[in-house]
């Protein structure tokens, strides 16, 4: 990894020296090794504090947002992994961001580490991560400890899409290719073989953890509206808080319908729940359940492509599915 | 462990008051007069202190109380029409009720700073409000202040807040200057016409006054230029900031500008005091 | 000084339960969060639940005040004070400290009803930090982890749990649990204990932060400072941070309609949200600049400024492990020059 940070930082350096962009979408380092910040750099000599190691599993698509409207002069250089490279090409395809203000390096990626799996296994005072390939030297300050790197990855990077980038002016690629990850559908086909009441009772108790604190929606690139209903003092169903035990699955059910169609599968949003809710089994349902009914689709694997959602052919399942599917 | 008992179990909790009178003082403009229900009490307030309104289901908010504390058994509250509170309220008719919980914030400081001290008075549009409640404390103790000048601007003639009440009684109190202004020109309308700050230049106030400042922030910003000009110095000057709140105890946090609460320590804010605090508001 | 064997503590969450209602941190799916005792509940002992015990004096939502109108009169019913008892287990001694920080705000005049009688009504049993973690900074505010300072303080050496009352409360919750626990002459093991945990928190990576330069003064040399730009950046503005926080306590008011009557509840609310503080015309905070700006403002130096220097953050780490960019205090506080090391 120290070898793509070094290679991330010349050519960051080069394309900022001669005018190509003008500012660095990127990852700073922290006080440890696994608390990485998205960063803008604005020069070749701030570009010292950029990190890239197997913790930037962070997203920088949605910054894109903002930073394309911003009245600063020239074009943004944005680092992608090839499965952040989905949401970026889907927020092209919803006219979200604008391509001619963003060159694209594609970075080469074997997955990325999990700060949360790595406390989960016990691991207690975790000050430095060394990645060996196959294995991980954790040191702590309760002293030095291994495992295996395929048991910290992210959720997202276990069920990796592959390591194909979809969209790039350029890539920095030194990792060998990866296999693509596990099933994702899995997850999700347990919760389908359990009756109604377990399920219920599953999602009851992963919810029910729910602070509101919005984290998943904020981080997510396919929530991208203005003004989110659930901020909007007049819709009536601005919650800041839970106001009858319902009113969290509610919440993100209507998120999980809300970017039913559009969501890449980025895996953002479990990734930041400070209570760690599986909410990407959400989205994976209704991916699968598109899957099913309409053919595979995948968003933002094209710029511009019609999600099935949002298009007609005479194919399409008739709507008495659903009432047929929901009495299973 | 009801409310309605005279002692509520938190300051949170607001009590039930009766509209008994509602006045349309301009197009937008009305006063809504509340008494408390047989038996049961109003608190006490001081001029350029405020209460919470609650209508239930529609909303909460905090308004100045504009009646005078030397008017008792009552408060008045007026109030613009501007959002979904004060659509509903402008809706209601006299005999309706509304929940108020209060008082909230520091007053002016009437009976200390003000007491002996010649009082200019400067408000725009529905700013007259929270100064109303001061200027009638003050008639009614007129031997503690010196002279009173009351400048006061609006839109229009009809958007001048309780006209009547600055015709019939202000005008014709000696003692008291009342000089009034509009935005444009109008029919009807023989006095001056101009905004706020350039007439306060033209009438050129000797910098000995407390000057009391309330009206929209773009007034008060160029009426605090021009006093500055004339001679004030910022601890002459007094003026309110408005935030929308919730608790109006200091604890929820949103009024927080700087190390102050404007529900707790303002709404009143000597300027220079102003001054210290971060540019938010 | 009492003691309890490791394996008997279900005695002990028993014997407190049998009198009052007993929270302690639980882990339920996955996560750690303090969770009402109830037969068969286990102890976690993880450092660090995801959520502060504030909830216990100050939950992320509760009803206030009802209204009903019935023929144009309307009925005001003031929700009940809370009187049931309750001891609060496992509480470590930054958490202990935000009690403190929660007192000054909502203790102070006018008090919070619902607060007060939460406060006035619980048992805090505070446990030491045995294994303090690399996120952990409490030292910096002053505070022990090797010797909370609650209505009861606990030590978790070897197989025992070592239980000591500081306070009368705590004297009171002992005599009522006595016979579940052995009286023992334990001050030697407590205090070796005690020495072990001080040299490791002397020498956590986050110990040598400095707080010099933050205080209730200063406003001018922080407010306008370049720092801030670069520290926000990235800030999503979700109240994440704010939520896990102990010392957090914003709240908003909100108006529920119940289909029969109104209820009134107020909820945590967040500084990092945009329509947290609004004017008539608007925000007047409308960058996420200006909310992250006031969110650590408020905690180093407006804070400090009202209650005689206290600052409002007892260095739990929560917002270091939690923040899904990896922003925190830490960070702005090394960020404007406070470290040490």
């Amino acid at each position: 990894m120290q070898k793509v940070r070094g290679l991330v930082i010349k050519r960051a350096g080069e394309l900022l020296s001669d005018g190509t962009v003008t500012r660095v979408l990127g990852y700073k380092c922290g006080d440890f090794f696994y608390d990485v910040t998205p960063a803008f750099f604005e020069s070749a000599d701030q570009l010292s504090d950029l990190e890239y190691g197997s913790f930037c599993g962070a997203n920088l698509s949605k910054y894109l947002i903002n930073a394309c409207k911003d009245q600063k002069e020239g074009k943004i250089l944005v680092l992608l992994k090839p499965c952040d490279t989905y949401s970026f090409n889907q927020l092209l395809t919803e006219h979200r961001i604008d391509r001619d203000k963003i060159y694209v390096i594609g970075v080469g990626c074997k997955g990325m580490l999990d700060i949360e799996k790595l406390k989960a296994m016990g691991f207690k005072g975790i000050t430095k991560v060394l990645d060996n390939g196959d294995e991980l030297d954790i040191k702590t300050i309760y002293g030095d400890k291994k495992c295996k790197r395929a048991d910290a990855l992210l959720e997202k990077c276990v069920c990796c899409k592959g390591k194909d980038f979809k969209a790039f002016d350029e890539v920095i690629d030194v990792e060998e290719p990866g296999e693509k990850g596990a099933d994702r559908f899995e997850g999700v086909a347990l919760l389908e073989n359990m009756t109604s009441e377990e399920r219920f009772a599953f999602w009851n108790n992963e919810l029910s953890k729910c602070i509101r604190c919005n984290a998943c929606r904020n981080v997510c690139p396919a929530c991208s509206c203005m003004k989110c209903v659930f901020d909007n003092p007049v819709s009536g169903a601005a919650g800041k808080v839970n106001s009858n035990s319902f009113e969290e699955k509610m919440f993100h059910i209507i998120r999980a319908f809300h970017v039913a169609g559009r969501c890449t599968d980025c895996g953002e949003c479990s990734r930041v729940c400070p209570q760690g809710i599986p909410l990407h089994l959400l989205n994976r349902k209704f991916i699968k359940d598109i899957d099913e009914l309409y053919g595979d689709y995948q968003a933002g694997e094209e710029v511009g492509s019609r999600a099935p959602l949002v298009n007609f052919t005479f194919d399409d399942a008739e709507p008495s599915i659903v009432h047929e599917r929901g009495n299973e | 462990m009801s409310c309605n008992c005279g002692t509520p179990v938190d300051k949170l909790i607001p009590q039930t008051v009766k509209v008994v009178s509602i006045r349309q003082d301009t197009p937008d403009v009305k006063t809504f007069r509340v008494v408390a229900l047989e038996g049961e009490e109003l608190f006490d307030h001081m001029p350029g202190q405020c209460a919470m309104l609650t209508v239930p289901g529609v909303g909460e908010a905090m308004f100045s109380i504009t009646s005078s504390p030397t008017e008792k058994g009552y408060k008045d509250f007026s109030i613009k029409r501007c959002g979904l509170l004060t659509d509903y309220l402008h809706s209601m008719e006299a005999g309706e009720e509304v929940c108020v919980r209060g008082p909230y914030g520091k007053p002016f400081p009437v009976d200390t700073e003000f007491k002996g001290k010649d009082l200019l008075f400067i408000a725009g549009g529905i700013g007259l409000a929270p100064l109303h409640s001061v200027i009638n404390y003050v008639r009614a103790n007129r031997e503690n202040y010196g002279k009173i000048d009351i400048l006061y601007g609006s839109r229009s003639k009809d958007d001048l807040v309780d006209f009547d009440e600055i015709e019939n009684e202000w005008l014709k109190e000696e003692g008291i200057n009342v000089y009034l202004t509009i935005d444009r020109e109008q029919e009807g309308w023989d006095g001056h016409v101009g905004f706020v700050p350039s007439y306060l230049k033209e009438l050129d106030f000797p910098p000995t006054s407390t000057a009391v400042i309330c009206g929209p922030p773009i007034m008060i910003k160029f009426v605090l230029q021009a006093l500055i000009e004339m001679g004030f110095e910022k601890t002459q000057v007094y003026t309110t900031l408005e935030l929308k709140m919730k608790c109006g105890i200091g604890k929820c946090g949103r009024c927080n500008i700087g190390s102050k609460y404007v529900c707790k320590d303002g709404p009143v804010f000597r300027c220079d005091e102003i001054d210290e605090l971060p540019n938010e508001y | 000084m009492y003691t309890i064997e490791k394996s008997k503590l279900s005695d002990l969450f028993g014997a407190i339960s049998a009198s009052c209602e007993l929270y302690l941190p639980v882990k339920k799916a996955g996560q750690n969060n303090f969770t009402k005792y109830e037969a068969g509940t286990e102890y976690c002992d993880e450092l660090k639940t995801v959520k502060s015990p504030k909830d216990m004096f100050f939950p992320q939502s509760e009803n206030i005040v009802s209204f009903e109108k019935t023929d144009g009169k309307i009925k005001v019913t003031p929700d009940t004070i809370p009187t049931e008892k309750t001891v609060v287990f496992g509480v470590r001694a930054c958490d202990v400290a935000s009690f403190d920080v929660l007192d000054r705000v909502f203790l102070s005049e006018p008090a919070d009803s619902f607060y007060k009688a939460r406060r006035e009504n619980c048992t805090v049993v505070a446990t030491a930090c045995s294994e303090p973690e690399e996120s952990c900074f409490c030292s910096v505010f002053g505070i022990d982890p090797s010797e909370p300072k609650a209505d009861v303080a606990t030590w978790f050496v070897g197989e025992k749990l070592y239980w000591k009352a500081l306070t009368e409360k705590g004297e009171e919750l002992t005599k009522a649990v006595a016979s579940v626990l052995t009286e023992e002459n334990a001050d030697g093991t407590v205090e070796a204990e005690k020495a072990k945990i001080k040299e490791i928190v002397k020498n956590l990576p986050l110990a040598s932060l400095s707080l010099d330069g933050w205080d209730g003064d200063a406003t001018e040399a922080k407010f306008d400072a370049p720092e801030w730009e670069k520290l926000s950046a990235s800030c999503l503005g979700c109240g994440a941070c704010t939520f896990v926080c102990p010392t957090c306590q914003c709240y908003d008011i909100r108006d529920y309609d119940t289909g029969h009557g109104i209820q009134r509840y107020r909820c945590w609310d967040s500084c990092m949200y945009n329509d947290f503080t609004m004017m008539a015309h608007g925000t007047p905070r409308p960058s996420q600049l200006q909310r992250f700006r006031q969110r650590f403002m408020h905690k180093l130096v407006y804070f400090p400024a009202n209650n005689d220097g206290m600052y409002s953050c007892v260095g739990c780490g929560r917002c270091v492990n939690k923040c899904p960019i990896s922003m925190n205090i830490a960070k702005v506080i090394k960020a404007f020059g406070g470290d040490k090391s």
